[in-house]
């Protein structure tokens, strides 16, 4: 691995402290629970690591269950305590917010793989004692889907009221709707897909074997040695970033703009400021996540493909749904652009599924899922309501703006 | 009368569209129903509050699906050229087209793709045969311009305008029944069912037609 060594050096090696004592709520399944997986491995026994806000009300039918994307995790919108920074979808969910937790009990899980307290590869292998490494099994976004469905039944909510998810989050909630259908009144996929295109693979790809590439990887055994792969896991994440992002987004933000100088230096410190950017969004990242999680979770997210699943053929994954579907695109994420999501709502249409689709303009790229985008907001906003409306429930308490 | 006058004398679930009134008869209660080119939701809503219907609405324009669907209706962004294909035979009771078929490419394409969709399809189009219109491309020799259509001849997204006897044609053309077809005059009203087609013609500025495939 040649990559520039980030300017920002590491502070010393260790792991992310909410592998193994979450702050939140858990939920622990013994060895006579296990979690049977895709790849014909157990997990046992396991625990689910989640959050919830807002109160269940007493028919338990105003749940709903956000699913976090790649990198992220159960607290939605409280903060974060490793960052101490805010929810990363605090502007849509709260008190008055879109996803109004004064009305719907919102629960959030961190995805089995995970690193914030979720059995995961730095989670101890009652096996041996220590971290799994590369001992855990392979994952899948139905098996993260299973684990889920062990939380809800554990929290005694027969059917969500909404499953809702952006990026690999969107992945769970089709995940859910095409196996649970009787469990999920409302379903949101944002900004995602049915299957992981070859584009998307390739890109995963390149962060995992920057991460590899890096000789404090130890070939997935880090822990032991006290180290973490930092630089490359670092360097995943500016690749993975960059994606996250748009070509305008980025011209608009850095330009050619330098960094702290007003001539380039000839040499290859960090003369620009998308150079200076990247690198500190990577090493921040790796202050927060574990890197073979990283392995896993993109891996699972590459063996996605719904079609595939129901015999090449989409719309069998949604045959007999009567979940009320809003498909979210947005027009300049290239990431999982908007014909990915046309091909939901094509399979949808062809089981004539109640469907909303609905392509925000926005120059964010895949991002904007994560930001205030009014109309974004505000088609979630009058979607839930009018959902909660069928349903019987209140719905959000602004709902007449 | 200013708009808002107009809006204050109308009750609330009225509609604004004469040919919105007239579908919301012609549609059973409780139905299921697709609206292709369903702009801001208007006949949906009307549909909804009227009739109950399971409604579902296609708009291409980006806006006016957020609006629909920010307003709790079930759209999507697509297109009644590109998009009525994947919906299965027979998936509601109407397939609705409100003033949209003279603006799609392929007319005819649309036109089956409703009658495959739904067991019955009700499809309203401005009347290119109108006195109003004759008149004005036989002394005026330039494409007219009406209150109905505004739009100059190379801003007009009416790709396909057509008069009711060519509708008429197209009907017996893709096998259609025409169980009903009423026209409108330039004041909203109905013109009387037993006139013949060629007296609508000339004196409907709009039509609804509800088919049925034979």
């Amino acid at each position: 691995m040649t990559a520039a060594p980030t300017e920002t050096m590491p502070a010393p090696a260790r792991q992310p402290s909410e592998v193994h004592n979450p702050s939140s709520e858990v939920a622990h399944f013994d060895a006579s629970q296990p979690l049977k997986l895709a790849c014909q491995q157990v997990l046992a026994p396991f625990t689910i690591a989640y959050k919830t806000h807002g109160s269940l009300n007493p028919d338990k039918s105003n749940a709903i269950l956000i699913c976090h994307a790649l990198t992220g995790d159960q607290h939605v919108a409280d903060n974060n305590p490793l960052t101490q920074k805010p929810g990363w979808w605090e502007t849509l969910v709260g008190p008055g917010k879109p996803i109004d937790t004064t009305q719907f009990f919102v629960i959030c899980s961190n995805v089995i793989g995970g690193c914030m307290g979720s059995t995961g590869p730095a989670s101890i292998n009652p096996l041996t004692q220590q971290p799994y490494g590369l001992d855990f099994p392979v994952i899948t976004i139905g098996d993260m889907v299973e684990a889920q469905r062990r939380l809800i039944d554990r929290l005694g909510i027969d059917q969500l009221f909404a499953v809702v998810g952006g990026s690999m989050g969107g992945m769970q909630v089709l995940e859910w709707a095409s196996r649970y259908k009787d469990r999920v009144y409302a379903a949101v996929p944002i900004a995602t897909a049915a299957w992981h295109t070859s584009q998307n693979i390739a890109f995963h790809e390149v962060g995992r074997q920057a991460v590899m590439a890096d000789p404090d990887w130890c070939r997935g055994n880090y822990y032991a040695a006290g180290k973490t792969p930092r630089n490359g896991l670092s360097v995943a994440r500016m690749a993975a970033h960059i994606t996250y992002l748009s070509e305008d987004a980025l011209q608009q933000k850095f330009g050619r703009s330098l960094q702290d100088r007003s001539e380039v230096t000839f040499s290859f410190s960090a003369d620009f400021q998308v150079e200076s950017y990247l690198r500190y969004q990577g090493s921040t990242f790796v202050d927060r996540f574990d890197a073979n999680s990283y392995l896993y979770i993109t891996r699972a997210m590459d063996y996605f493909d719904l079609r595939d699943d129901h015999g090449g053929v989409l719309a069998n994954a949604f045959r007999g749904t009567k979940t009320r579907f809003c498909v979210v695109s947005f027009t300049s994420d290239w990431l999982y652009p908007t014909r990915e999501s046309r091909a939901i709502v094509q399979a949808l249409n062809a089981v004539a599924a109640n469907v909303s689709f609905v392509e925000i303009e926005s120059d964010k790229g895949h991002d904007a899922f994560l930001l205030y985008e009014p109309t974004f907001f505000a088609t979630i906003r009058g979607f839930l309501n009018a959902a909660a409306l069928k349903r019987g429930l209140p719905g959000s308490t602004e709902a007449q703006q | 009368m200013t708009d808002a006058a107009i809006i204050a004398n109308v009750p609330a679930t009225a509609s604004l569209r004469v040919d919105h009134d007239l579908i919301a008869e012609m549609v059973d209660p409780g139905a299921r129903v697709l609206d292709v080119g369903c702009g801001d939701g208007e006949l949906l809503k009307l549909l909804a509050d009227r009739k109950g219907v399971d409604g579902r609405g296609v708009e291409i324009e980006r806006n006016k699906v957020n609006a629909c669907v920010a307003h709790g209706l079930s759209v999507i962004q697509g297109d009644a050229d590109s998009d009525l294909a994947n919906y299965p035979d027979q998936a509601f009771d109407y397939a609705i087209l409100s003033l949209t078929i003279q603006a799609t490419r392929h007319p005819k394409t649309v036109l089956e793709n409703l009658l495959r969709i739904g067991r019955r399809a009700i499809v309203s189009f401005p009347n290119f045969g109108h006195w109003q219109i004759r008149t004005a491309l036989l002394f005026g020799g330039r494409m007219p311009m009406t209150p109905n259509l505004p739009d100059s001849w190379h801003l007009s997204p009416n790709a396909h305008l057509c008069t009711i006897r060519d509708f008429a044609d197209l009907c017996d053309l893709v096998n259609a029944d025409v169980e009903q077809a009423v026209a409108f005059n330039m004041s909203g009203r109905r013109l009387p069912i037993k006139w013949s087609l060629s007296t609508q013609n000339l004196l409907g500025e709009k039509a609804v037609f509800l088919l049925k495939t034979r």
